[in-house]
């Protein structure tokens, strides 16, 4: 049977790995590879790394990175961050990411999305979708959560599956670094209208939420950062109480 | 050991060229036909989309080049489902190397299948060391139908065969190189036919 995935994401700037709390304060955690590596040891089914460094520099550091991550791990990564065009993409699978994450660029110009899916395959392309609850209704922000639309995230994931999304990636910006859970009712709502798996990211703090994410969100995959990089989760712990729970998972 | 990956522009095949030198060994990407058919055993990648892909392959005169090569070959995902005789995506025929149909998984799962899931009834020396229900990482849309090739399976929708073989030819639907330890010890095993 399918597992369930646990997938720690690494923030990464100019080269180092980063974690946003409200996507502001940033703490550092580490060397991305070094973190990568251990990671794929201590159970983790994929990562995630998301460049967030704003200058042409640093972004040209992130491909060095992904060539050394390639290198010396055995389990899939996603790549986003700052990717607006097919050849970004085409660069970022040459060095060896195993999918890429798209989003601000494509709310922008959908038509990536054929773009990339038709060129590289849908399994390689993740929507990711930043929203906000306001007002009963979830809208899409854009720019790591900083630019409000008036798009319904519900709508916007629908699109972006018909144009040939292979997954998406939900952050709750309403949860994302408060620890108190994920956003559960929004996750299954959209795990049930999408039939592309759905990765539930923006609230991890304790152990209970990923069973929670798992069983109420209906969540294919949950996403988390700070919870792994300070300890505060092992991921194989993790995994044994959600198996305890009849939620298959990777051991 | 001369280990070629046939390079036909498909997608992410760094991966598998490191998968080899963790496990030590040099493999070498190459499109021409000479270099094919001198290696010592074969790898046939392929990520991407069926028809596309057998354009590619038709465009390197690699579609008449593989069926014939007597050298261990191993194609993985797409490389796999393009050996098979048939694929329900973009209608396309296959180097029909297995006697398999490839079709899509129907929408009552969530498509693709992505993840880890386990394989099991598993045949031949390619699964030397293996326990059964080994988890690999597949990412997919469409499966190959259990045939007498199949040499594992694989549940998702339904049973499907997640691996196939044929003299010296072999297929998986999974990523060995991505597959942690237990896909390292299956690439080490096909090194090994």
């Amino acid at each position: 049977m399918l597992t369930k995935r646990i997938i720690p994401c690494l923030d990464i700037k100019n080269g180092r790995t980063v974690k946003g709390v409200n996507f502001i304060d940033l703490r550092d955690a580490g060397d991305p590879v070094e973190l990568a590596k251990q990671y794929a040891k201590l159970g983790a089914d994929e990562l995630v790394f998301l460049d967030i460094s704003a200058t042409l520099e640093g972004r040209k550091t992130m491909y060095d990175m992904v060539l050394k991550v390639a290198e010396q791990v055995d389990i899939p990564f996603t790549v986003g961050g700052g990717i607006s065009s097919v050849e970004d993409v085409d660069d970022l699978l040459h060095c060896g990411a195993d999918k890429v994450s798209i989003n601000s660029s494509a709310f922008k110009r959908p038509e990536l999305i054929n773009e990339l899916s038709k060129k590289f395959g849908s399994q390689c392309i993740i929507v990711a979708i930043d929203a906000k609850q306001v007002n009963g209704e979830w809208l899409v922000h854009l720019a790591g959560g900083t630019i409000p639309t008036k798009r319904n995230l519900f709508d916007w994931a629908k699109e972006a599956e018909q144009r040939g999304a292979g997954e998406l990636l939900f952050t709750s910006m309403n949860n994302d670094g408060t620890k108190s859970g994920f956003a559960n009712r929004a996750l299954a709502k959209l795990s049930k209208e999408v039939n592309i798996p759905v990765i539930a990211s923006g609230g991890a703090g304790n152990t209970q939420h990923f069973i929670d994410a798992f069983i109420y969100g209906k969540a294919d995959a949950t996403l988390a950062a700070s919870v792994f990089h300070f300890g505060e989760i092992e991921i194989l712990d993790l995994k044994r109480e959600l198996e305890k729970q009849n939620i298959n998972v990777r051991l | 050991m001369n280990i070629v990956i046939i390079d036909y522009g498909a997608g992410n095949i760094k991966s598998i060229q490191f998968a080899f030198k963790r496990l030590g060994l040099e493999a070498i990407l190459s499109n021409k036909v000479e270099t094919i058919k001198a290696a010592d055993k074969i790898i046939f990648p392929g990520v991407g989309e069926a028809s596309s892909a057998m354009k590619m392959l038709k465009k390197n005169k690699l579609d008449t080049l593989i069926p014939q090569l007597k050298q261990p070959v191993l194609g993985i995902c797409l490389g796999m489902q393009l050996m098979c005789n048939h694929s329900e995506e973009g209608n396309t025929t296959g180097l029909g190397i297995f006697d398999v149909n490839v079709k899509r998984f129907s929408d009552t799962v969530k498509v693709p299948q992505m993840g880890w899931n386990t394989i099991f009834n598993l045949k031949t020396d390619l699964f030397k060391g293996i326990k059964e229900f080994e988890f690999m990482y597949l990412v997919h849309s469409y499966y190959a139908e259990k045939t007498n090739n199949c040499i594992a399976s694989t549940q998702y929708d339904i049973d499907y065969a997640s691996a196939l073989q044929n003299s010296n030819f072999y297929g998986v639907q999974f990523h060995p190189e991505k597959s942690s330890m237990a896909g390292q010890q299956i690439l080490k095993n096909f090194i090994e036919l």
